[in-house]
This record gives C-alpha cells, sequence and structure tokens, in this order.
C-alpha cells in the first residue's frame, strides 16, 4: 500500500475507534455495567440506566452509523479515494 | 362488518398487493435476481433491509418477552440493534466494494480457496435454515390464531405467496415487496401503541409515554408499575436483570455479532449503488428497525400495567392489592381474556374457589400442585411431587411476610403467553375491528418478508456458490438464473415441510442461527477486511473451531441437533459451565475461540500470496466500487 493509502487507512481505523467507544460506553456501559448507578438520576420518569438499555441506546446507535457515514465521506474525500 | 370478515379483507389485500409488485419486478438477469440489479438506493434499502430483519419473533414475540423480563429485555433491543453499527462500520461497504453477490463467495475468494467458500455455505445453509423453520411456524400460528384456519392450511398459502414473489422476482420481487411489508406491519404495530399510550399517560408517543405520569396521577408509569410487580412478588420492573450481569452482557454482544454475521441481512447491502450508499443506508436500515424496537419497550411496560390493573382492580383505585375484593370477578372479565383462552394462550384456574381472579408470583405453588394432579393420575412419582409442593408451599407462606396466605390467596390462577401482548394489545385498548385486521396482517408481513429473505439466502448460496461456484463454473447466465429459481423453489418446499414438522426444537432454533452467524461468518469476513495477512489455513481453521464449539454447547444443554434425550450436560458440568453463560448467549464467546484459532494457526503457516493481500487493499478503499456482478 502506498503512503496516502496507509495514512487513509489509519484514518478510517481511528474514527472507527472513536465510534465504537461510543457504541460499547452507551449499550454496555450506562445500558449494563453501570444502570444500577444510572439509575438513581431520572429522566422524566425513567430511571437513566434502564433508558439507556430500552431507548437511549437505539437513538445513539442511529445517530453514529450517520456520523460514520458523514465523516468516512469527508476521508474519502480528503485522500480522494471517493466514488466518481 | 364482523371481526373475522374484515380480517380476511385486510389480509388478503395485502397479499393481493404482493403479487401484485411480484409481476411488476420480474427478474430478467442474474444480477436482478440476486441484487435486484444494483440499483435500490439507500432508504428503499433500509426499508427492506428492516422488513428483512424484522421477524415473526420481533413483531409477535419481543414485547412480550420484554414484558415478562423488564429491565432485562433490553439486551434483545440492544443487541438487535447495535449489531447494525458493526456491520455499518466493520462489513457492509467493504462488502459492496468487493462487489460480488454473495457472502460464501466473499470468502472464498478473499481466503482463495474453495474449501473455505464451501465451509462458509455450510454455516450459512445451517444458520438461515434453522432461522427460516421459526418464519414458517411463524406464519402458520399467525393464520390460525386469525383467520380460524388450521396453521398447516396457513403455512400452504404462506409457500404459496412467496413462491410467487420469490421465484420470479428473486431479490427484485423481494426488496419491492419488503418495502410494502414494512409499511404494513410498521402501521400495525404503531396504531395500537399509539392508543394505548394515549390512553394510560396522555401522551401519543409511547417512547415518552413509557417515562410520563399516569393519567390523574401524580406518579410515573414505571414508578407505579415497579411498586405494584414487587408487592404481587416479582422482581422490580426497571432493575431485574436476565440471570447474570456477565451473562447479559454476553448475550448482548452474541446478539450483535450474530446479527452483523447474518448473511440474509448482509446480502441486502449488495444491492446498493455505491459504497457511500451501503454505509447511509446501514443507517437507515435502522431507523426504520428502531421506530419498532423503540416501540416495543413502551408496549412491554404498558401492556404489563394494562394485564395488572384489568386483573387486580385495586391497582386503578390506589387501594389494597391484597383485599378480598380486589381479584376481577370471573364473571365480570373482558371479552378479549375470554377470546384468547380459547386459544389456550390465556389461561385461568381458580386456585381458592372465591370466583376472583388473583395473578401474582407464588413461588411455583400452582406449577406444583398441577404436577401432584398429574403424578397422581398418570402413576408418577407422588412422593417427589408431594416434597416439591410442600417446599413451594413453605416459600409461598414465607413470601411478603406472609401477605399472600393472609389474603386467602392459594396459587397463581392466570398464565399468560407472552405473544398475547402484541396480538391482544388492540382488544385490550378496546380499539376498532380493522386495526386487528391489521396487527393480523403485520404479522403475517413479518414472517413473510424474512422467510423470503432467508429463502433467497439460501438459493443463492446453492445457485452460485454451489452449483456456478464449485460444480459447473461454465454454466451460461441463463442456465444459472434458472438454477437460482430452481434453488428457490426448492428451498421453499423444504422449508415448508419442515415448518409443518418441526423437529421439535422451535424455540431453540433462533438462538442458534445468531450462534452460528457469529461465531463462523463474522469473524472470518471482519478478518478478511481488518487483517491484510489473515490467510486460509487460519480463516477455515477459525471458522470451524467457532462453529464447533458453539454446536458442541448448544447441544450439550438442547440435545445433538434439539433430539430429545441425547444432552449430555453431566459430561461438561452441569448446565451453563462456563462462567453462567446460557448456550442462547454462547455466539460471543464462540467468535472469540474462532479469532484466537485463526491467528495461532495463521502465525505458522504461509501468508497469503501478493494477488490476495491487494485485493484487501482495493476492498479497503471506495473508488472504483463497480455494479455488483458475480464473476468468479
Amino acid at each position: 500500500m502506498d503512503k496516502s493509502g496507509e495514512a487513509y487507512w489509519k484514518a478510517t481505523l481511528g474514527l472507527l475507534t472513536k465510534i465504537l467507544v461510543v457504541w460499547f460506553l452507551v449499550s454496555f456501559g450506562a445500558g449494563i455495567l453501570f444502570a444500577d448507578m444510572l439509575n438513581g438520576i431520572h429522566l422524566g420518569g425513567y430511571p437513566l440506566g434502564f433508558w439507556f438499555a430500552h431507548q437511549g441506546s437505539m437513538y445513539i446507535f442511529v445517530a453514529l452509523i450517520f456520523i460514520y457515514a458523514k465523516k468516512m465521506g469527508e476521508i474519502d474525500r480528503k485522500f480522494d479515494v471517493h466514488e466518481d | 362488518m364482523d371481526l373475522q370478515t374484515t380480517i380476511y379483507l385486510v389480509v388478503g389485500a395485502s397479499f393481493a398487493l404482493y403479487i401484485g409488485i411480484a409481476f411488476w419486478a420480474r427478474a430478467g438477469s442474474t444480477s436482478e435476481f440476486y441484487v435486484a440489479g444494483g440499483g435500490v438506493g439507500p432508504r428503499v434499502n433500509g426499508m427492506a433491509t428492516a422488513a428483512d430483519w424484522m421477524s415473526a419473533a420481533s413483531f409477535i414475540s419481543m414485547a412480550g418477552l420484554i414484558s415478562n423480563m423488564g429491565y432485562g429485555g433490553g439486551l434483545f433491543l440492544m443487541g438487535w440493534t447495535g449489531g447494525y453499527v458493526l456491520l455499518a462500520l466493520l462489513l457492509a461497504p467493504y462488502l459492496r466494494k468487493f462487489g460480488k453477490f454473495t457472502v460464501p463467495q466473499f470468502i472464498g475468494d478473499r481466503y482463495y480457496s474453495k474449501t473455505a467458500s464451501t465451509v462458509a455455505v455450510v454455516c450459512l445453509l445451517t444458520a438461515s435454515i434453522t432461522y427460516v423453520i421459526g418464519q414458517m411456524t411463524g406464519v402458520g400460528v399467525a393464520f390460525s390464531r386469525f383467520l380460524g384456519v388450521s396453521s398447516e392450511t396457513g403455512i400452504y398459502v404462506g409457500m404459496g405467496i412467496v413462491f410467487v414473489y420469490a421465484v420470479m422476482g428473486g431479490m427484485k420481487g423481494i426488496t419491492y415487496t419488503q418495502v410494502a411489508q414494512y409499511i404494513v406491519l410498521i402501521f400495525a404495530y404503531t396504531v395500537p401503541a399509539i392508543f394505548i399510550s394515549m390512553h394510560l399517560t396522555g401522551n401519543p408517543l409511547p417512547q415518552l409515554g413509557l417515562g410520563s405520569n399516569l393519567v390523574g396521577q401524580d406518579i410515573s408509569l414505571l414508578q407505579k408499575l415497579d411498586t405494584i410487580v414487587v408487592e404481587l412478588g416479582f422482581g422490580q420492573y426497571t432493575t431485574t436483570t436476565a440471570g447474570s450481569t456477565l451473562n447479559m452482557f454476553v448475550y448482548t454482544l452474541s446478539l450483535m455479532i450474530g446479527t452483523a454475521g447474518l448473511p440474509h441481512v448482509i446480502m441486502r447491502f449488495f444491492t446498493v449503488p455505491t459504497v457511500a450508499a451501503a454505509r447511509s443506508s446501514a443507517g437507515w436500515a435502522l431507523v426504520f428497525i428502531a421506530i419498532l424496537y423503540t416501540t416495543a419497550p413502551a408496549v412491554a411496560g404498558m401492556a404489563k400495567y394494562n394485564l395488572l390493573a384489568t386483573v387486580n382492580t385495586a391497582v386503578t383505585t390506589n387501594g389494597d392489592l391484597y383485599a378480598a375484593d380486589s381479584g376481577l370477578e370471573v364473571a365480570k372479565q373482558p371479552d378479549w381474556m375470554a377470546r384468547w383462552e380459547k386459544t389456550g394462550l390465556l389461561k385461568f384456574k381458580d386456585q381458592n374457589g372465591d370466583g376472583r381472579i388473583q395473578y401474582y408470583n407464588d413461588s411455583g405453588l400452582a406449577q406444583a400442585k398441577a404436577d401432584l394432579a398429574k403424578a397422581q393420575k398418570e402413576n408418577g412419582d407422588i412422593a417427589k411431587a408431594q416434597t416439591a409442593l410442600d417446599a413451594a408451599q413453605k416459600k409461598h407462606d414465607a413470601a411478603k411476610d406472609g401477605k399472600f396466605t393472609q389474603a386467602g390467596w392459594q396459587g397463581n390462577e392466570l398464565t399468560v403467553n407472552p405473544d398475547i401482548i402484541v396480538l391482544a394489545n388492540p382488544e385490550i385498548a378496546l380499539l376498532p375491528n380493522w386495526v386487528i385486521a391489521l396487527v393480523a396482517a403485520g404479522g403475517l408481513a413479518a414472517a413473510l418478508s424474512t422467510a423470503a429473505g432467508l429463502l433467497l439466502a439460501i438459493s443463492s448460496a446453492i445457485s452460485h456458490d454451489l452449483v456456478k461456484g464449485v460444480f459447473n463454473p461454465n454454466i451460461s447466465e441463463k442456465g444459472e438464473l434458472m438454477a437460482g429459481k430452481v434453488a428457490m423453489a426448492l428451498s421453499i418446499v423444504v422449508a415448508g415441510y419442515l415448518g409443518l414438522n418441526p423437529p421439535g426444537f422451535a424455540a431453540g432454533t433462533v438462538a442458534l442461527a445468531f450462534g452460528i452467524a457469529a461465531s463462523s461468518l463474522f469473524p472470518a469476513i471482519m478478518m478478511g477486511i481488518f487483517s491484510k495477512k489473515m490467510n486460509k489455513e487460519g480463516a477455515i481453521a477459525g471458522m470451524l473451531a467457532g462453529l464447533s464449539i458453539t454446536l458442541f454447547y448448544v447441544f450439550a444443554h438442547k440435545g445433538i441437533f434439539f433430539i430429545k434425550g441425547t444432552d449430555f450436560l453431566p459430561l461438561i458440568g452441569g448446565a451453563n459451565p462456563f462462567f453462567g453463560i446460557t448456550p442462547e448467549a454462547f455466539g460471543a464467546v464462540g467468535a472469540l475461540f474462532n479469532f484466537i484459532v485463526a491467528f495461532t494457526v495463521d502465525k505458522f503457516t504461509k501468508e497469503p500470496p501478493e494477488h490476495i493481500q491487494h485485493l484487501v487493499e482495493s476492498v479497503r478503499t471506495p473508488r472504483g466500487a463497480k455494479a455488483v456482478d458475480g464473476a468468479h
């Protein structure tokens, strides 16, 4: 792989890591591991940990994919590997 | 118009629509048959993926399961949606760039080995066939419950409908019918939920309603629900986990990885025109899925509250739940209870003979009584049943400081099949007949759309990966298209046969499909993209290792190929021996094992040839993505 190819792949992996960290934190973190702790806080009538498990994670997942698609498009253009 | 006629009309109209679409979207080439010509826009593909993905289980059973499990049910919600993040980031765009028709074809080409693609075909067929059986039985169940025909007839009708549009239209026909099916099923799911949310909380959005106060009361729905269920001896709704926290963690991860590795879902991303479209299409798919998946927990919580409030009249009046007159009088039970009692999904037995219904956690007392009665009748082990009953009685009498016994309760009197939560929802909320009919059409749409997607995955693996890839590489396009249609027709017949004669393990099948997808296919595809040096020896060993250990663990619990009596738990040290992880949750462990074996074998074998490493580099960059063609 040439230099720009390597840089492109590195940028891609960087983005993936950031997104997967958030993905992990909201579901496995807030929804499971720290749910009990977060349940002390309330979001309307929802205990927060329960909300992450039954609602919040899913909204954030949706947002994550669109953010990924947008940022990835920017990286493609920056390294000039985008489709026409 | 009476209910039955309305249901026939609505379901009939939906079927006519699917067949109409089938005629309009006939497939004339292999590209249209396998990937709908590769020109499906990201939103349309997202919607079709949502219908493809959401099965009879999502539509009919999930809310009921969550209703029973409470907080722990969140593992289905997070697991089955979080997988799309993995799919979007790790697989879909790269497989689209690769530009071929099937998952085994990617594995075969990337690992320069027909053995690898054949192993992938075996994994794909096992996962998809076990999954499709569940859909076929789901079609039968939906028919028999709503249309009053036998479930056999239901399966034949379902097979007929799928046959028309899947054989004629392949992926093209399936894509556009799935769009129609999505619209039917999402409408059917959300309309009753909106009405129920309005009724209970005054908020028309169920997602907000679940977090709102009850109408006319100063207490939130969830808080009230927690109080009631705890008083009735159940675990708190908002905190009860599914097994240990570790099990919930691993179970969620298994569902996520399994979702991302299911071939019939991955395949849908071969139909979009560009790599960028594959990325955003996964987002759209999740939007359409999340509309149902964020409604489901609201339906679950509200239906639970509704059920408790119907059965125990003190719930709404904030009275004493244990009062003698709090239980619902049998004579006053609403119509829907009587109607669903006939189907056997709802069962009532007056244990204490007071003419009222008591619904609570009786520590297994009612079950122990029934077991004893059965043992006496059938000359079973009466002493053993009596000991169990005494133990249950003791637990029951001690529970809640003896409040149940003081109230004169002698065992739980109502058993509710989880499926009722969605099926009877419109009736519980007193909605008009057309809404009930819509739920019937929605349940069928969910089962049929998933069945069609699975059948396409199965038939394309046979016609493209086996017939063209292995046995007859020189087959003409026309010949392959014919082979695809014949394979599709045969798959429908086999799926129908298995649906009519389920091998006695219908319940375990879906878990197995996820386990296989997670432990074999997902790691192989992911390493194929992210590890340039992964070679064929590593990938094949990994797939076989992941698959075997998962099957081993599942079969140990449920019997070899689910044949009763062949389970071998003592051999592995009792149930859930691996850190208390249940067989349903084991896929992630299988995947980890796959990765470890693959990297170890890879270390000691030859690295992949130069041109394969170039292939991986080209898969990683979007430029030069061409229309999907199946050329080997």
